[in-house]
């Protein structure tokens, strides 16, 4: 007669062991996971953050440019110089003019998917949406700077259908014109809109297809005419959407220093300013004190945002 | 009555939308053929495909090809362990401070990329780091972790938590069943993942020209001749090869994952 085998297997070996190990204590199975990934991130990244909050404090010897390492707020205080102080206020106006454009572009789009796009067509719409998000930003950035530039297609279509007129009044205008659309801040303006409309596009759709049918239904049996449910209805549940996608746009376009490098006047925007400051100029302790506006700006604005809920949109 | 049609100004304007995003990149496929190199002339003066071999026996263009790939690989590959191992523990256990991780994982790629680039290049500067391929490397897996953890903590959720019990149960030891239980299923996952990871590691360039030095990836290089052209119809070749290495990864990603509730590609 052979004996019954018993309920415990025994153990095999080392795995085994581990493996009973891990049963008896699931938050040892626990940091073993996080372990790693939590090392590489706190070191790495966030020890990086801090060297780049370090840096700011830190300032440099006007004569010999060499960085003294002692705590000082003489960087933060040249943030506040004339030509700097026109360097942020520039990158915010066009960040925020960034948004507005995105979003007003990104609207139709996302709401179209949302609510009408079925089938083959919602495919088409995500796609359309996921590949442009996705592929390459040099390419995206280089193809509009050969749209843009003067004997471009731009200039091309506009002489064909008799439009130069429009096109030269529109560079004529001081503040956004310029010599061609590749050298002037609206050429940068409408660079940046292109390359960030996905982030909008995204976050947009996704709040919009959560508004439930049966309350558009409600609205239009309580004799909402179809404006009416739009602008009471749509868009206040749209907005979370709007802002969580605005978080990117706004975010993006702040610390972007390809593009006003490529298509515009050469006005420095942050990103540009912190680029420059820690290579040519080799004013770590400036750059850095750049690098955290940015991050001061965006803790503001997250707090806001997550106020008005725009996380659930994410 | 609520009318179930979309309006043709609405119609218009998504598809409009569209086309917006999409004709710009065409374009380049157009001008990597013009006969034309002084200029960005539109329409071209005529079409030629001398470009192509010209691009090819550019000395200077294949060691940034090379180190552009090399660099991606590895970020890939090792942010692909980071993010596993942290979305394994995210998406199973609710621990203290899980929600601070969560946002440190999404912090490199949520924060603008001169943000990471510039703390990147303080830390080396202050630990006096020389530059090297490694410190590229360093940057690229750190914003690509957060990549391969959102797909692979989407399949995760998905995933009943039965099937492991019923594997230990069964008699398999945990790493049995990571072997032959976890692994089959979150597979296409975890490469859609990778082929991202990859698509936007080959493609950075805001966090590699801080943490470079002098050398120059495919994105680098290209970024110098868009600064300061020299032989125009090669930028436009370099173009397209860059565009076809990061959208092929990105549509195998899309198949991938597609019709489950975690399409790849929804967050970058």
């Amino acid at each position: 007669m052979t004996s019954p085998t018993p309920a415990i297997l025994p153990e095999r070996g080392l795995a085994d062991r581990l493996t009973a190990l891990f049963w008896r204590h699931p938050r040892l199975l626990l940091a073993v996971l996080l372990t790693p990934p939590l090392l590489w991130l706190g070191v790495v990244y966030l020890g990086s953050l801090f060297a780049l909050l370090l840096q700011s404090f830190y300032s440099i010897d006007e004569f010999s440019g060499v960085v003294k390492e002692e705590f000082t707020l003489k960087t933060y205080a040249e943030l506040f110089r004339a030509q700097n102080l026109d360097i942020i206020i520039r990158t915010l106006v066009m960040s925020a003019a960034v948004t507005i454009g995105c979003a007003l572009i990104a609207f139709p789009i996302a709401y179209y998917a949302a609510r009408f796009a079925r089938g083959k067509w919602k495919a088409v719409f995500y796609l359309g949406v996921m590949l442009p998000l996705w592929s390459s930003y040099l390419v995206k950035v280089y193809a509009w700077k050969l749209i843009l530039a003067k004997e471009g297609i731009i200039t091309w279509a506009a002489e064909g259908v008799g439009l130069s007129m429009i096109l030269n009044a529109i560079l004529a205008i001081p503040g956004i014109g310029g010599n061609s659309l590749s050298t002037s801040p609206l050429g940068t303006f409408i660079v940046f809109v292109y390359v960030w409309l996905p982030y909008m596009i995204l976050p947009m759709q996704a709040a919009l297809e959560r508004v439930p049918t049966s309350m558009l239904e409600a609205s239009a049996d309580l004799g909402a005419s179809r404006a009416q449910t739009f602008r009471t209805v749509i868009l206040p549940l749209a907005m979370p959407g709007v802002i969580a996608g605005s978080i990117f746009t706004f975010s993006l376009t702040m610390g972007d220093y390809i593009i006003p490098q490529i298509v515009g006047t050469s006005a420095r925007f942050i990103g540009l300013a912190v680029y420059q400051l820690q290579g040519t100029a080799g004013n770590i302790p400036l750059a850095a004190a750049f690098a955290v506006v940015p991050i001061v700006i965006m803790l503001i604005y997250l707090t806001i945002a997550k106020r008005k809920g725009a996380f659930d949109a994410l | 009555m609520h009318s179930d049609r979309a309006s043709l100004g609405l119609k218009i304007a998504a598809v409009g939308g569209l086309l917006f995003l999409h004709l710009p990149i065409l374009l380049i496929f157009l001008y990597a053929f013009t006969t034309e190199d002084k200029s960005y002339q539109f329409p071209p003066p005529g079409l030629t495909t001398e470009w192509f071999g010209v691009a090819w026996n550019r000395e200077d263009i294949w060691p940034p090809l090379y180190l552009s790939l090399w660099v991606a690989t590895i970020a890939t590959f090792l942010a692909m362990i980071l993010g596993t191992l942290v979305s394994a523990a995210m998406a199973r256990a609710s621990f203290f401070g899980r929600e601070q991780i969560s946002l440190l994982i999404i912090l490199p790629i949520a924060l603008p990329g001169v943000i990471t680039g510039m703390s990147l290049r303080s830390a080396f500067s202050i630990m006096d780091i020389p530059f090297s391929t490694w410190t590229i490397i360093l940057g690229h897996a750190t914003f690509c972790i957060v990549i391969v953890y959102n797909n692979a903590v989407a399949r995760f959720r998905r995933l009943s938590g039965g099937i492991l019990e019923a594997s230990a149960d069964l008699g398999a030891n945990s790493f049995q069943t990571f072997r032959y239980v976890l692994l089959p299923n979150l597979g296409t996952a975890l490469l859609a993942g990778g082929m991202l990871a990859f698509a936007l590691s080959f493609d950075e360039v805001i966090v590699t020209t801080f943490t470079a030095g002098q050398q120059s990836t495919l994105p680098i290089w290209m970024l110098q001749e868009l600064v300061r052209p020299r032989q125009r119809p090669v930028t436009n070749v370099v173009a397209i090869v860059v565009f076809t290495a990061t959208f092929v990864p990105i549509l195998i990603a899309y198949y991938l994952t597609r019709g489950g509730s975690e399409t790849a590609g929804a967050g970058k």
